[in-house]
């Protein structure tokens, strides 16, 4: 029998070599006359050790990494099919301390399976939630989500069952399912992980929230930047449909779901909700007025679930092993898992899937291993370009939605970008409101203006012009685009510029001991 | 805007992806993406046609094209080059790594080279943020990129073309 050896498709493993790897193995192989199974794989997130390579032993599966394709000869040269001793050898992947670590519910199958083979995601316990669902009533569906303590994971945190009861709620001819799936928060990737390498999991959530909603038409609106999951996600509905689990009758229950990828196309905003609705209208992506709500008056002007990728894919584990399994995870309000991306400055960067609790310095040092220049972690930006930046003072906060927002940070999608001492924080402020002009839908005139008039105001601080007064100039902007905004982008800019100033006066050379307004 | 009236194979392409998406529901962004990955940009002589098409007015048309970074309304180079601009890369250097490749290139941004083989684009985060600094080349991204990786990857797409 040929031994099955694992290479990931995952796209950050592609972006470090690893079809170049897969390539180097089969011909190394071939030369060899060895017989050899090699299996695209998704991956398990540990992507400092990426390339990883795997190979099937009766202990379980052993890992080699980070495997370069010209680390590939003194592979085979060590014998590795073989359990042979190699200096990148990793001992049983499921056994790493990073991994054994964790509590993956959402990733379960993250680097197990192979991305777009069905019958493995049914061997691994795919479909069960579906199944489940299918002999419940919608109001029970919705309840199992609400006692779960679910909440989006897209940033906002809103309760995923109260949406869904208020869509259920609504009468109306047609309701939709919107996956938003414009992931562009700097320093997340776990959406994109699950796209590329577990899709069938979003498309049960999806299934199973349009069974719970009375839907039956589902839209994943997709960054163009992830061209990968794009290919995936079409594959993956192309299975499930020729499987049953999708289209016109649903396991043969009578129950109907249709499910389409929309392009999205490079703009920040369309992330926001009503924005991402007006743009797969067909519309430039402004944001709507609230008022009503895309629950009530969504897409086409239909009652619409607007969910995030990762509160779509952890539906089906809730809906499998039920509310009480997943809310016995987490802490307070923050009930279940979190889906950490470890980014920017770090050694040991990747996702961690942690219930809600574990503390930031546990995750910067004991998972993240510190800063990869060997340098002091100065500041850490969490939950995106919008994210406050936190101080090493701050580490030690729980991660938990109400503990966040006690210091004026948000956990947002659950990025964590690190920044060793070499950066300049007033340098981040000016990019965090230059950043808010380049997407800025232009609606609204504080997110429209006062981003530009944020960068000018920086640089003259930069400068060194009249420091002082351009400073209270900053404040007066920030408190006016804060309470004066009409969604997050404008509203949640000041959370980075004025954390930088609050926690790294210094760099914008105030005073330490001025009082902070 | 620019009138200047479709080519024969151009005309073609439009009407041809105008056919496939018309009926759908919010065909706009579908179309113009079918448009821009068959032709390489969305030319401004198409507006016409896409707006009879969709029931829509060529300001609508346009105002959408523009809105969104991706779409773009010239032919771009033989390769389009875009860094990551995004915190994470910025974490990890990529400022130095911008200045080097518009150097490398002779361009700024949203310019092509004097040869047609690169475009180069800024972009915000391509979701590979574990190894940054990164870059995507057409429809590839690649981590941990250095001024040497990132002048390998050019010279051989150079040579390639």
């Amino acid at each position: 029998m040929s031994i099955k050896i694992f290479v990931p498709i995952d796209s950050t493993a592609l972006s470090l070599g690893a079809n170049e790897v897969a390539n180097a193995i089969s011909k190394e192989a071939k030369a060899k006359k060895l017989d050899i199974q090699i299996n695209r794989n998704s991956s398990r997130g540990l992507f400092w050790l990426e390339t990883l390579v795997e190979v099937e032993t009766p202990q379980g599966r052993i890992g080699f990494g980070p495997i370069n394709p010209s680390d590939v000869k003194s592979l085979f040269d060590a014998d590795f099919i073989n359990g042979g001793k190699h200096p990148l050898a990793l001992g049983v992947v499921a056994d790493i301390d990073w991994l054994k670590k964790q509590e993956r519910l959402t990733f379960a199958r993250m680097g197990i399976t192979e991305p777009t083979n069905i019958d493995q995601y049914t061997a691994y316990d795919g479909f069960q939630g579906l199944k489940n669902a299918l002999n419940l009533k919608p109001e029970a569906i919705v309840e199992t989500v609400t006692a779960s303590g679910l909440r989006g994971r897209g940033g906002a945190a809103f309760p995923t069952g109260i949406k869904w009861k208020t869509v259920l709620d609504t009468k109306a001819t047609q309701k939709y399912i919107v996956c938003n799936a414009d992931e562009g928060d700097s320093g997340t990737y776990s959406d994109r992980m699950i796209m590329e390498g577990d899709p069938f999991v979003l498309i049960e959530g999806m299934i199973i929230a349009g069974l719970a909603v009375g839907a039956t038409q589902g839209y994943i609106y997709l960054r163009s930047e992830y061209p990968h999951a794009l290919k995936t996600l079409n594959e993956a509905i192309h299975q499930a449909t020729k499987a049953g689990y999708l289209g016109e009758d649903i396991l043969k229950s009578g129950k109907v779901f249709h499910l389409e990828v929309r392009r999205a196309a490079g703009a920040y905003i369309c992330g926001e909700e009503t924005s991402l609705l007006e743009s797969l209208e067909g519309k430039r992506g402004l944001v709507r007025f609230k008022p009503p709500l895309p629950a009530i008056e969504g897409l086409f002007g239909k009652p619409t679930v607007v969910n995030n990728v990762i509160s779509l894919a952890t539906v089906p584990i809730i809906l499998a092993k039920g509310a009480k399994y997943y809310q016995d995870f987490g802490m307070g309000k923050s009930r279940g898992t979190l889906p950490i991306q470890l980014a920017g400055n770090l050694k040991r960067t990747g996702l961690v899937e942690k219930a809600f609790g574990i503390t930031l310095r546990e995750l910067l040092y004991d998972f993240g291993g510190g800063s990869l220049s060997g340098k002091p972690i100065k500041a850490v930006q969490v939950g995106g370009p919008l994210g406050a930046y936190l101080p090493e003072s701050q580490f030690d906060t729980p991660l938990d939605y109400e503990k966040f927002s006690e210091i004026w940070a948000v956990l947002g999608h659950g990025g964590i970008v690190a920044f060793d001492e070499t950066v300049n924080m007033a340098k981040m402020a000016r990019y965090a409101f230059d950043f808010c002009a380049i997407e800025s839908c232009g609606k609204c005139t504080p997110c429209r203006i006062g981003s530009t008039r944020g960068v000018e105001v920086i640089d003259h601080i930069m400068q060194g012009h009249d420091i002082k007064k351009h400073v209270a100039l900053i404040r007066d902007l920030s408190d006016t685009m804060l309470n004066g905004s009409l969604c997050a982008l404008g509203g949640m800019t000041p959370f980075p510029v004025l954390s930088a100033l609050n926690h790294f006066p210094k760099d914008f050379g105030v005073d330490a001991k001025e009082p902070k307004a | 805007m620019n009138n200047s009236i479709l080519s024969p194979e151009s005309l073609k392409i439009v009407n041809h992806c105008i056919a496939g998406h018309q009926s759908m529901p919010g065909a706009l962004l579908p179309l113009l993406h079918a448009i821009q990955d068959n032709i390489g940009y969305v030319p401004e002589s198409a507006y016409p046609l896409i707006s009879k098409a969709l029931s829509l007015s060529v300001a609508e048309v346009h105002g959408v094209v523009t809105f969104y970074h991706h779409f773009r309304t010239h032919q771009p180079g033989r390769h389009i080059l875009q860094i990551c601009r995004a915190e994470s890369c910025q974490a990890m250097g990529s400022e130095a790594l911008e200045t080097h490749i518009k150097k490398r290139l002779g361009v700024e941004f949203h310019e092509t080279t004097p040869d047609g083989a690169f475009t180069l684009e800024p972009i915000y985060c391509l979701g590979n943020c574990a190894c940054s600094p990164s870059v995507m080349i057409d429809e590839e991204v690649y981590g941990r990129v250095d001024n040497k990786k990132i002048d390998q990857l050019i010279s051989n797409l150079k040579n390639a073309s």
